[in-house]
């Protein structure tokens, strides 16, 4: 397809001791270009490490086989030195715990140029017109630039790894849980500005979730992840509205709406497994 | 209703020093001016971004910090007064269930002693009435008699919730401070965890003091809700009133940011 700017084909993740324990069971998943596709799933579901795979982030005790096609190439056969020039340029991430993504010993400034000069043969005064140009992108007063991590609040934290993120264009954006340790009203200003930075860069989103109230703020389509598989797929609007697998719909159960007006329900594991078969 | 709890004009200051050589204080009002009250059997809910105060207003309810003015009053004592041995038997009936299940239990403990120990401070009877005691709640809050002998970093983040409920729950106290106890867990834990905590207070009675930033959840188990901001109380009132009238604009603001409302947010 030529509008799917990320290919994942049978994808699996496994410990290099014990290749039978498969942590991602041979998922397939594409992202259309320009669209946010957001993996739901609870804790331990493999939806960071699908993320983790793409970046070839993974730690170096798991090993994975598939392919995973970006724009046309499979970059799981390409040499390090390759994939090195990618990340970060085609392809960026946003963690979810920001103070530990920021090295708290450097000023944001530096951190942010840091990112854009491995990518970019640019001189002093370049790069720092291009970090100022940044910083007022992602909404920070351009004094702050000078500062250390430390000295930011999270959501500020947050902005600045959006801005390392942003700093090269990337075409896909990986965002990992990128809200989920800030409180709701910062939450709802950061989903704003990846949705604005979205459009503004036309970028796609991968964007990883527990939270399906998120889901419908930011997404186009969604997976639902569950112990290592993708057990239902499509867009926002058919899963939520429609979901047809047991696990969408228990898990959708879970998340207090805002009316009041359904009874939380915990997930029942066992008739779960009934029903799956 | 019966007022199990009143707390009036409370103030903490908290005074911040800046600068190396030209020590420039500055005063952040943690809490300005706060009055609330807490009736019996009821679930009330502070809401507020962080550093709005909750957290503050909570340790200071059970003398966790102590305030700058104000008055205190739990079950006609004055806890701002009272020590020693009212102090500690004030204390038993008001325990607090902590926002980070990794950080509130002892690693090197296990369940049983965790358990163990608020029963020994409190003379509450002889070993065996101690150990039924905490067999049967640790039973009640969905574990078994083996999870006694093992150690905190052998249980997940909703199982060591768990144990934070029956060790706050075992000297039967009648209000509980839940501090963010979902906050750090995912939402099918979180389900299940706000499940516990209602059928609990239905058993036991339960007066809850619900900190919170998720107004969902607050929708789902508060009866009433204040809204702070700055150390301020900017709004207080049955919840049904709050979320379908919401009077000053923060609290409308905070409606508008509950994830899944995008269409009402400017």
């Amino acid at each position: 397809m030529k509008n799917n700017i990320l290919e994942i084909k049978n994808l699996k993740v496994f410990p290099n001791l014990n290749s039978k324990l498969k942590l991602v069971k041979n998922i397939s998943l594409s992202l259309k270009k320009g669209k946010t596709t957001c993996i739901v799933g609870e804790s331990g579901s493999g939806k960071s490490l699908t993320a983790l795979s793409v970046m070839q982030l993974l730690s170096s005790q798991l090993s994975m086989s598939g392919s995973i096609f970006f724009e046309g190439i499979n970059l799981l056969n390409l040499s390090n030195e390759e994939v090195r020039r990618r990340r970060g340029k085609d392809i960026a991430m946003i963690f979810q715990e920001p103070m530990t993504s920021l090295n708290p010993v450097l000023t944001i400034g530096y951190q942010i140029q840091e990112a854009i000069s491995v990518h970019n043969n640019l001189n002093k005064v370049e790069l720092n017109s291009h970090v100022l140009d940044l910083l007022k992108t992602v909404g920070i007063p351009a004094d702050r630039v000078n500062s250390y991590p430390d000295e930011l609040s999270g959501g500020q934290r947050q902005r600045v790894m959006i801005a390392m993120a942003i700093s090269c264009s990337p075409k896909l954006l990986i965002a990992d849980e990128p809200t989920t340790a800030l409180d709701v009203t910062v939450q709802a200003q950061i989903l704003n500005l990846l949705n604005d930075l979205k459009l503004k860069f036309e970028m796609t989103m991968l964007f990883i979730t527990h939270d399906f109230g998120v889901v419908e703020d930011i997404a186009d389509d969604v997976a639902v992840m569950f112990q290592g598989e993708i057990v239902e797929q499509g867009s926002v609007v058919k899963v939520l509205k429609n979901p047809q697998h047991p696990y969408t719909r228990a898990l959708l159960d879970c998340v207090p709406d805002a009316h009041g007006r359904k009874d939380l329900k915990p997930i029942d594991y066992v008739a779960l497994k009934e029903l799956m078969g | 209703m019966e007022i199990l709890l009143e707390a009036k004009n409370l103030s903490k200051n908290y005074v911040k020093t800046t600068g190396f050589f030209t020590r420039t204080q500055t005063v952040i009002k943690a809490l300005d001016n706060i009055s609330v009250s807490i009736k019996k059997g009821i679930t009330l809910a502070v809401v507020g971004e962080s550093g709005s105060g909750k957290s503050t207003l909570a340790k200071s309810l059970i003398r966790l910090i102590d305030i700058d003015n104000g008055s205190i009053t739990f079950r006609n004592k004055n806890m701002r007064t009272i020590n020693g041995d009212t102090l500690k038997s004030t204390r038993k009936n008001i325990q607090m269930i902590f926002q980070d299940p990794y950080a509130s239990l002892n690693p090197r403990m296990k369940i049983l002693k965790i358990m163990e120990e608020p029963l020994k401070i409190h003379k509450l009877g002889d070993g065996a009435a101690q150990y039924s005691k905490i067999l049967s709640m640790i039973k009640r809050v969905g574990l078994v008699e083996g999870d006694l002998l093992k150690y905190p970093h052998q249980f997940s983040g909703g199982q060591r919730q768990r144990i934070g409920i029956a060790r706050a729950l075992i000297l039967e106290p009648e209000l509980v401070i839940c501090d963010e106890p979902v906050s750090a867990l995912d939402v099918s834990v979180q389900a299940q965890i706000i499940k516990l905590l209602k059928s609990l207070q239905k058993e036991y009675g339960l007066t809850y003091l619900f900190i919170t930033h998720d107004l969902r959840i607050v929708r789902h188990i508060a009866n009433e809700v204040i809204v702070m901001k700055d150390g301020k109380l900017i709004e207080q009132g049955k919840t049904d009133i709050i979320f379908n009238n919401p009077k000053t604009n923060y609290t409308k603001e905070l409606l508008a940011s509950i994830p899944g409302n995008l269409s009402k947010r400017k």
